[in-house]
């Protein structure tokens, strides 16, 4: 195995020296090819080879022997969902330069694709979360009886499927299909309204250091400092650990505590942001003059910071966003997050993974795990190819 | 020199300093706890003598502070307390039934993680200086925008999405690696790699991203300064500019970010090790998660707190070293 990866990588070395040969013979020596470094022209020849197997998996994964076809099965759903993807991107932002207002034409015109993908992604999730009761053929917490442990997707009745349950059921007969569309709205949702959180608790308190300084400011920035020295996922699983046994006594829902403890763990890192902002801002001239005006402190904090702030906070809150939906899924994961009967993308993954095991015989039975952590993994990546792209908007990074 | 090392040990008393603070956090934390073991054990129907007797014996009837600086006092010696699942009572039984205590019980998976963190630091490391390096130097090239894209969408999967693809294509649809990393004492170091080498890639593709677009971001950086123009007026290759005089001067930011990776691979390790089954450190805290086994929980979580603040230190003393201008302080 690996002498044959060697030996590919010897022959494509060679190769990658005739093509360049062949170039210069073939142009007559045009300055393209008789200033192309080594590395270049082993790169073409690489990226060649890459997408030449790919071609050749994708065929393999339509052969007509399920045992080859099985193989492939994944890297065919993968390059056709590529393929796909990569075309609504490019139509919806057709679409972007095509209507809307001029604001919104020009910021269309100028987006690479990476980031209309992320927007028309996100928006996707938006609309599946919150009409999620409309779309859902059955309810989350909806028992069916008698169909028990049909993970089987597609319906089709010669495989063992059921054409009532597209996404077949799981383990106690509840619809996978219903369940993944509710999780949009458990796990986003719940995600959201953390991030929110964290973004009120670390925004006022770093305003609030920001232009009162002083010992509050000390007290503050020390508290986070120490907070901060603890990694985040173990500290959640500590106080997850706690509240686990307070949860039943006070009679609140184990998620209420889960969204408080992420949101102030997370807020820890909006404060420094906020901080460092409010702080550049607050030596500005136009916040003193408003101060010799006598404005309250609300009023410099709501009228005055608030607004020069609002780009990196934006910034940040789609990576923060981020980072609370992976921590609550990697919580739900470990079974002390999100908790049933909600339907949760996380707890999916937990009770469906085993089924991956299964892929080399019926390629189909671990499509549910995996749906369930791809759409996690679709929307985060989405959110940061719109992060990026705007934070090298913003930053004006040309190179 | 003197001056360097009394930084140092500024820092080192920082971070002890903070080390400190954390342990009075983690042990609030752990006693916000309502009733105690001693009745959670007993249930409803026990007698109080019973319950004092069981207190007694984990500790349990002191009051806070002594608790505190009891508990203190074992770390500092090694001595973590014992496992509230795996007490023996001896005072209550009469014989000792050979219970572990946390740190039996922490020491050889603490082991393992480390040796996972290893094998995932020797592939991850020089990969993505490679890939860095590469990236800067046909950088805006269909190589760059591809490696861009392919890091960034790994860094925001969730570590079991990853794990879970790693596991489909690398140990079912092809078996190549086993799945389960069930890893003894006295194996063979090969077959103990091999077994280690799926969560090992997992971390790496967790890890890579970032430490490639920092050393790329450095690179770049370098590149419009007055020296590099010189370099390139020269007639240097591309690839020797940038070997050999950007990226030594690139490295201070580099180790920097190799540091707080290794620091993160802490937090990711928890996942990876119970996808895996990997008898590592993380694995034996989720499980104690759930059996809430407060002694181990509580040695656990000041372990990571400790690798963690130690290597962000590490990266903060680095970085000092490798920049005169932090090293004399105005």
């Amino acid at each position: 195995m690996i002498l044959w990866i060697i030996a590919a990588l010897v022959g494509m070395g060679a190769l990658a020296w005739g093509f360049r040969f062949a170039g210069q013979a073939a142009t007559g020596n045009a300055p393209k090819f008789r200033d192309m470094p080594y590395g270049v022209a082993y790169g073409y020849v690489l990226g060649a080879v890459v997408l030449l197997w790919l071609i050749w998996a994708y065929m393999q994964g339509r052969s007509s022997d399920p045992a080859i076809a099985n193989k492939f099965f994944f890297l065919r759903i993968a390059i056709e969902g590529f393929i796909i993807f990569a075309i609504a991107a490019w139509l919806f932002r057709l679409l972007g330069c095509a209507v809307g207002t001029a604001w919104s034409r020009k910021m269309f015109r100028s987006m690479p694709l990476t980031a209309s993908f992320g927007i028309l992604t996100i928006l996707i999730y938006a609309i599946l979360a919150i009409f999620a009761p409309a779309f859902a053929p059955y309810g989350q917490e909806q028992i069916i009886p008698g169909v028990a442990a049909n993970i089987v997707p597609g319906g089709d009745v010669a495989l063992g499927g059921n054409p009532e349950f597209p996404l077949g059921t799981d383990q106690i007969g509840r619809d996978i299909m219903s369940r993944l569309i509710y999780g949009a709205q458990n796990t986003v949702g719940i995600a959201f309204a953390t991030t929110l959180l964290a973004f009120l608790l670390g925004g006022t308190f770093g305003f609030l250091a920001a232009t009162l300084g002083g010992w509050l400011d000390q007290i503050l920035s020390r508290l986070v400092d120490v907070l901060m020295a603890i990694p985040s996922l173990i500290f959640a699983l500590l106080l997850m650990t706690i509240a686990s046994v307070w949860a039943p006594q006070l009679g609140i829902p184990l998620t209420v505590f889960m969204v408080v403890i992420i949101a102030v763990i997370d807020s820890t890192r909006v404060f420094r942001l906020a901080r460092a902002v409010g702080q550049n801002i607050v030596v500005m001239d136009y916040i003193e003059a408003a101060k010799l005006r006598g404005e309250g402190l609300g009023y410099l904090v709501f009228k005055e910071i608030l607004p020069n702030a609002t780009a990196p906070l934006l910034a940040e809150f789609g990576l923060r966003f981020c980072f609370v939906f992976l921590t609550i899924a990697a919580l739900s994961f470990l079974g002390v997050g999100i908790q049933p009967p909600l339907a949760d993308w996380g707890t999916m993954v937990r009770d469906l993974g085993g089924f991956v095991n299964y892929a080399q015989f019926a390629p189909l039975a671990a499509t549910a795990p995996l749906l369930a952590a791809g759409a996690i993994a679709l929307l985060t990546v989405a959110v940061n190819f719109v992060v990026d792209w705007m934070l090298h908007k913003s930053s004006g990074l040309k190179e | 020199m003197g001056n360097v090392l009394t930084i140092i040990l500024q820092r080192l008393a920082l971070g002890a300093l903070t080390l400190l603070i954390v342990s009075i956090v983690i042990f609030v934390a752990v006693n916000l706890l309502p009733g105690d073991f001693a009745q959670n054990i007993l249930g409803q129907g026990a007698t109080p003598e019973a319950v004092a007797s069981i207190r007694k014996d984990l500790g349990l009837d002191q009051p806070p502070v002594t608790r505190y600086f009891d508990w203190l006092g074992g770390v500092l010696r090694g001595d973590l307390g014992s496992s509230f699942a795996q007490a023996n009572f001896a005072s209550f039984t009469g014989t000792d039934s050979g219970a572990k205590t946390v740190a039996d019980q922490i020491a050889p998976r603490f082991a393992n993680t480390m040796f996972l963190a290893m094998v995932t630091a020797i592939i991850a490391v020089p990969l993505s200086i490679t890939l860095g390096v590469l990236a800067a130097l046909y950088r805006n090239s269909v190589f760059d925008r591809a490696a861009n894209i392919t890091t960034l969408s790994s860094i925001s999967s969730p570590e079991f999405f990853l794990a879970y693809i790693l596991i489909l294509f690398l140990a079912v649809l092809n078996p190549i690696l086993p799945s389960l990393s069930n890893i003894y004492d006295g194996m063979a170091f090969s077959e103990r790699l091999q077994k280690s080498l799926l969560p090992a890639l997992t971390l790496t593709l967790v890890v890579t991203a970032h430490m490639m677009r920092m050393t790329r971001a450095a690179i770049i950086n370098l590149l419009a300064s007055p020296y590099i123009e010189m370099a390139r007026l020269k007639g240097l290759s591309p690839m020797r500019v940038i070997v050999k005089h950007a990226l030594p001067n690139a490295l201070a930011p580099i180790i920097n970010v190799i540091a707080l990776n290794l620091a993160y691979l802490i937090t990711g390790v928890v996942v990876v090790e119970v996808v895996f089954v990997y008898p590592g450190i993380g694995q034996l805290f989720v499980d104690s998660v759930k059996i809430r086994d407060i002694p181990v929980v509580q040695a656990c979580c000041l372990i990571f707190a400790a690798a963690y603040i130690l290597l962000n230190l590490t990266a903060d003393i680095m970085s000092i070293l490798s920049n005169p201008r932090l090293r004399h302080p105005k």
